[in-house]
């Protein structure tokens, strides 16, 4: 069945089987590989996109379920040239080793920092506790996410 | 401008990519007429594979094909079928052993390959594998090493037992020793299983070329240039016809990377249907279907003087196998034995090492392989020693550690494979010292035992040493590019290390250029450097960094050779001078050698030795078993930091995975053999609420006389002390309730069940601890 | 681990939800966050022929707080919950069992009748319904009827709802201000489902308790409401005696099995020191 939503500002029309998830639909139709599968069961978090400015587990959403949706990926997340202020703060820290994991952390950070660019050291931990990482270790991870803070807090009217 | 990127914290070239989800890994590589695999698994642990019948399957539209063993007429092979052989430790008491690519005649464990699906998605091809009628007749199955030991139920007829090979690991004249001993303690610990999953499964992508027989497999990791090798034997090309290509890789530990049964499976079926084939492995095979580890029982004995110095150790370490030896099954199990002894000073040592095969996912290497299990057994006896001898734990472990004078310290000989092995270089009390005083030990120590608002505090401690480096050899490459940049070929992988800003640094010193005339570095695939290795047991930076600098060097002789030419001077006066060659004031720009290329090479047969010391302090809940770390401090050297900024990540990273084995993770097999923890839900990894508090420092006091660079291979010491510290803070937390842990992982349920057990022999214990402020 | 094949439809009404539902024969199935539902289709343990996506239903992702208590329309998601400050006072427990539900982006997605009708004998919310005696509203082929928690679970992942029924509203019943509660939860890590959990409340009668409420989950194929326990509390004052009664009261009660995480007997002492610790948190 056809489905029409909007992909990091863009729209798309893709046709696709109901059982489609938006994270295959991603990365296979629409050729958005930033997104990645790491379980397809809803508990890694490689997969998180942001639909309606809310982070979930695209591999748990069917596409068809995004419908007239405003879905953003790590993509749309980035720049063309040089890095967001959260992603330089991912590379000072060194809060990525492999990679693979780590669109996911991109983008709920950047949906927590957007919500909650106060948010301390717990709240940070606890909101990436849905995302798993096996190479970091995550202190870095939280340290980068903490540094961001200004830059988040700065564009907040 | 010396030395100026070695040592500095640089930032990762590689980020660019990850950070804006540009990396590519296999599942996002694309190419027309692609065709999905999936594979059908065995879902009983141990029988006679009968019959596997796809007609229905067939007719499903999209199903393109089902290969089962049938399709495999390998002449190199007796039964057509090709096996994967042994890379490391290929000893032929093994070659009964070794799997076939697909089961042809049985079935020997949960998740066994029985036949691969082609369609023109993964979904029909998982449609279609309920289609597929499969005939098992079912054996008993193997389940435990204790099962496999009474060779009841036999997984390989052709030998009899179950028994693949007893390594023995020898120094000195234990027996003799343990006679006269006065204080011997004699104890019998486990390892639970647990493996290096990764998250990202794996994958492979085949493309046959028929008019220019040419095989092109994307998903290599870790030893593509061995793979290759195997591959051509199986499939029954020339290397020369193959190509392995190395794409990004997330995450390897040991795991990812050696050869497994879809190795061969995937290439093979895009020759068979002359059709790129791609397969991606999902997270439930993921988990019954890469190489588990770690499955360990010793039954150990050590033996001191009354003042605590250790004479002599010995005992037996029996490992789960798994059904089949992997290419690297046999190093966790050989390992242990030979390296339990870790940091410290053994004289005499006599443990035997008996691997089992049972019906269980097959077993290789993880990081650390047997050097976890090892630890984890010597860190627990040391402390029971010191209890026993009323010496405190830390100046124990003083009293044991090999000195610094004493290198090359000769570590124990391991047979059949006359495995010799000593240490390098360092001062393992000075890191045990440091880790005391980072920590506070002095004021920390005087909680342990203390029950404080309901939860007993503990403190542990252990030391550990981490061997790297391993040979023969690697290569390197150098060549400049049209614009008179630079691009290094690697030999060496990169499971995600960091590979590529590190060789760009070390590069950039040796040239004396900035490093970002350093514009590429690539890794792994085996057409970019004539005689590649991999990335395994921590040799990325020594081995894969020497062999930088050889090349660097031997650019540099070519590159002097080729500009006194066109300058019409003496070599001798020739300088590179960041984008341009210099000399007798004419000069030239660098891209007027495009394409002048050398390669180098690093030999070495000997390991590296980096060490350290782990400190712990933690609470237990006693009514819940609940760990909760406070504050971990892990101190290592590292011969020479090459990039601190990624050289604590190895730490860190490494620590908490050692922290997941030891508290979380668990695969499970009920008697039958069936697979239990199917999901991640029931297989638990540390996330980021688990471990909050950990501290590392990396030093380089000591470098490794080895190679060049004076580093020492890193990224695994973080893991192998992860146990024992943890289960010596554990007994330290509750030594009034008289607890002693001796298995991992250490487990709520373990640690509750351990309380009762002590209360029932020891009703009044407890009574002597107190709340304390 | 894709997905088996299935229809789907995405009604624009309740009573068009139900003819969906009612079409299918038994084999449909309402699709609200699909937290719990896809993983299991991702296992192929579940197969629905047809997935009813109760997306559009605008009416079903209401909260309604009134004096006779508060209402949870069956779309509401955990996050809706965490978000709406004034159920800190109107709800105080079901807030604080929420926190423990699943991770954030879960909470983004997930629903309360979505957890209530997938009865995952770990959870949260079916925990508070039952311990809160809470009425599950439903629609159905032959209309709306309502179903008492303690009627509703009916096994692990098994329900009194009929194939062709939606749950339509949780209704919770009324909070006075000053009642006592406690919820104590332990789980191997951070969100994770519930190794055992414990949910008290009761009233305070000048200085006695009365009205006690004690539910457990983790420990059976269901949550529990524990009698034994409650009759131990009421018309006692709640000192340490009577709360190590309760404890004791609380294991005895339940005979959890052995699973791949921990024994039975570790379960059983386990919702003991549950029940203690909430019901010390209660009376603190």
């Amino acid at each position: 069945m056809p489905v029409r939503f909007q992909v990091n500002g863009k729209p798309v029309e893709v046709v696709v089987e109901p059982r489609l998830t938006l994270a295959d639909c991603l990365r296979h139709h629409l050729r958005l590989t930033g997104t990645h599968v790491g379980c397809e069961h809803g508990v890694c978090g490689a997969c998180t996109v942001l639909v309606d400015g809310a982070a979930v587990r695209s591999c748990l959403m069917l596409a068809v379920q995004a419908e007239g949706a405003n879905v953003v990926t790590v993509e749309g997340l980035s720049l063309d040239e040089g890095l967001t202020p959260l992603q330089a703060s991912f590379r000072r820290h060194h809060a990525l080793q492999c990679g693979f994991c780590t669109p996911g952390m991109i983008t709920t950070a950047h949906a927590l920092l957007s919500a909650e660019p106060d948010c301390d050291a717990d709240r940070v931990r606890e909101v990436l506790s849905g995302n798993l990482c096996r190479c970091t270790g995550y202190i870095s991870i939280v340290e980068a996410v903490l540094d961001a803070r200004t830059a988040y807090k700065k564009t907040m009217p | 401008m010396k030395n100026t990127f070695i040592g500095a914290s640089i930032e990762r070239r590689e980020d660019l990519r990850f950070l804006r989800g540009r990396g590519t890994y296999v599942d996002d590589l694309q190419v027309p007429g692609l065709l999905y695999a999936v594979i059908l698994r065995s879902s009983a642990a141990h029988g006679r594979l009968r019959s596997i019948d796809a007609t229905d399957a067939l007719k499903i539209e999209g199903v393109h094909a089902v290969i089962t063993a049938k399709d495999m007429r390998s002449k190199d092979y007796p039964s057509g079928v090709p096996i994967v052989p042994m890379r490391l430790q290929p000893l032929p008491e093994f070659q009964p052993y070794e799997q076939p690519v697909i089961a042809y005649q049985k079935v020997r464990y949960v998740g066994e390959p029985m036949a691969v699906v082609l369609a023109s998605s993964v979904a029909i091809g998982e449609d279609a594998l309920e289609h597929i009628a499969v005939e098992i007749e079912e054996l008993p199955a193997v389940a435990t090493w204790q099962v496999a030991s009474k060779d009841q139920s036999v997984l390989f007829e052709a030998t009899g037992t179950n028994r693949s090979l007893t390594f023995e690991a020898r120094k000195g004249d234990a027996d003799t020793a343990f006679k006269d001993a006065p204080y011997t303690r004699r104890e019998r610990m486990r390892t639970g299983r647990h493996y290096g999953l990764t998250m990202e499964p794996r994958g492979v992508m085949a493309e046959w070329d028929a008019a220019n027989n040419k095989l092109t497999v994307s998903g290599a990791a870790k030893v593509p240039f061995f793979n290759r090798r195997i591959l051509a034997k199986q499939i029954g090309l020339p290397e020369s016809d193959i190509e392995m290509i190395e794409n990004d890789v997330g995450g390897g530990y040991g795991a990812r990377g050696e050869f497994y049964p879809e190795d061969f499976l995937i290439p093979f079926a895009a020759k068979h249907v002359n059709r790129p084939v791609k397969w991606i492995e999902d997270r439930r095979e993921n988990l019954m279907a890469m190489n588990h580890a770690r499955e360990t029982e010793a039954d150990l004995e050590i033996a001191c003087r009354r003042d605590g110095t250790i004479i002599a150790l010995r005992g037996e370490i029996h490992t789960d196998m798994g059904a089949y030896m992997r290419t690297n099954g046999a190093v966790g199990a050989r390992n242990a034995p030979q390296f339990l002894t870790g940091p410290y000073r053994v004289p005499h040592h006599k443990v035997d090492s008996h691997l089992w095969m049972t019906n269980k996912t097959p077993v290789g290497t993880y990081r650390g392989p047997g050097r976890f299990e090892g630890s984890f057994y010597t860190e627990r006896l040391l402390d029971m020693v010191a209890a026993d001898l009323g010496i405190d734990r830390v100046e124990l472990r003083r009293r044991n550690l090999i000195g610094k004078a004493e290198h090359p310290y000769k570590l124990a000989t391991a047979q059949p494979t006359d495995a010799h092995d000593q240490t390098d270089s360092g001062d393992y009390a000075a890191t045990l010292d440091r880790c005391l005083k980072e920590f506070n030990y002095a004021d920390v120590a005087r909680l342990g035992g203390k029950l404080i608002d309901g939860k007993y505090h503990g403190i542990g401690v252990a030391c550990f040493i981490e061997g790297g480096a391993a040979g023969p050899k690697e290569s390197a490459r150098l060549e400049i590019n049209d614009d008179g940049t630079i691009t290094v070929f690697m030999g060496t992988a990169s499971v995600g290390q960091g590979v590529e800003t590190i060789y760009a640094q070390i590069a950039a010193d040796a040239l004396e250029v900035p490093i970002d005339r350093i514009r590429h570095v690539y890794h792994g695939s085996t057409g970019l450097v004539s005689d590649g290795y991999g990335a395994y047991h921590s040799r990325s930076v020594v081995m894969g960094g020497s062999a930088v600098l050889d090349a660097t060097q031997k650019f540099l002789g070519l590159l002097r050779e080729a500009a006194a030419k066109r300058l019409g001077c003496s070599e001798s006066n020739i300088t590179l001078d960041v984008d341009k060659v210099t000399g007798s004031g004419a000069s030239l720009p660098l891209k007027e050698f495009a394409g002048l290329t050398a390669e180098g090479a690093f030999l070495n047969h000997r390991h590296t030795y980096s060490y350290g010391t782990h400190v712990a302090h933690i609470t237990v809940d006693a009514r819940l078993g609940h760990i909760e770390i406070l504050d971990y401090v892990v101190v290592q050297d590292v011969g020479r930091a090459i990039n601190p900024l990624t050289v604590r990540g190895q730490v860190i990273g490494s620590l908490v995975q050692g922290l997941g084995g030891a508290v979380l993770e668990d695969l499970k097999y009920d008697a039958q053999g069936q697979f239990l923890t199917g999901s991640l839900a029931d297989y638990l990894l540390p996330t980021a609420s688990d471990f909050p508090n950990l501290r590392c420092f990396v030093t380089d006091d000591h470098p490794s006389p080895i190679n060049p660079l004076g580093a020492k291979g890193a990224g695994e010491g973080g893991i192998v002390a992860a146990g024992g510290c943890l289960a010596n803070a554990v007994a330290n937390a509750l030594q009034t309730l008289h607890v002693e842990p001796r298995a991992l992982p250490l487990s709520p349920a373990y640690i509750w069940q351990l309380v009762q057990d002590a209360r029932k022999l020891c009703p009044d214990a407890g009574a002597a601890s107190f709340e304390a402020r | 681990m894709k997905l088996p094949p299935f229809e789907y439809a995405c009604p624009t009404s309740i009573s068009e939800a139900v003819a969906l539902l009612a079409s299918h024969d038994g084999e449909a199935k309402p699709l609200a966050g699909g937290q719990s539902l896809v993983p299991m289709m991702a296992f192929r343990v579940a197969s629905p022929s047809l997935l009813v996506d109760l997306r559009k239903l605008a009416e079903l992702r209401q909260i309604g707080i009134t004096q006779d208590g508060v209402t949870l329309g069956a779309m509401v998601r955990w996050r809706d919950i965490l978000e709406d400050a004034r159920l800190k006072t109107a709800h105080p427990l079901l807030v604080a069992a929420v926190e423990h539900v699943a991770h954030y982006q879960i909470r983004n997605r997930g629903t309360v009748g979505g957890s209530i009708a997938h009865a995952d004998p770990a959870a949260e919310m079916p925990g508070v319904v039952v311990t809160c005696d809470a009425q599950i509203a439903v629609m159905g082929k032959t209309g709306a009827r309502t179903i008492a928690a303690g009627d509703f679970f009916l096994g692990p992942l098994m329900t009194a709802l009929k194939p062709d029924e939606i749950i339509t509203e949780i209704r919770l019943p009324a909070w006075p201000a000053k009642r006592r509660f406690g919820f104590q939860e332990f789980a191997r890590r951070r969100g994770d489902f519930a190794m055992a959990a414990a949910a008290v409340f009761y009233d305070d009668d000048s200085g006695k308790a009365r009205n006690a409420h004690v539910g457990v989950i983790g420990v059976a194929d269901r949550p529990l409401r524990l009698p034994s326990v409650e009759a131990v509390l009421d018309g006692q004052k709640i000192d340490d005696a009577v709360i190590a009664k309760a404890e004791a009261a609380a294991s005895a009660a339940v005979d959890p099995s052995d699973d791949i995480h921990s024994s039975g007997a570790y379960r059983k002492a386990l919702v003991g020191v549950m029940v203690e610790r909430a019901l010390k948190d209660a009376s603190a």
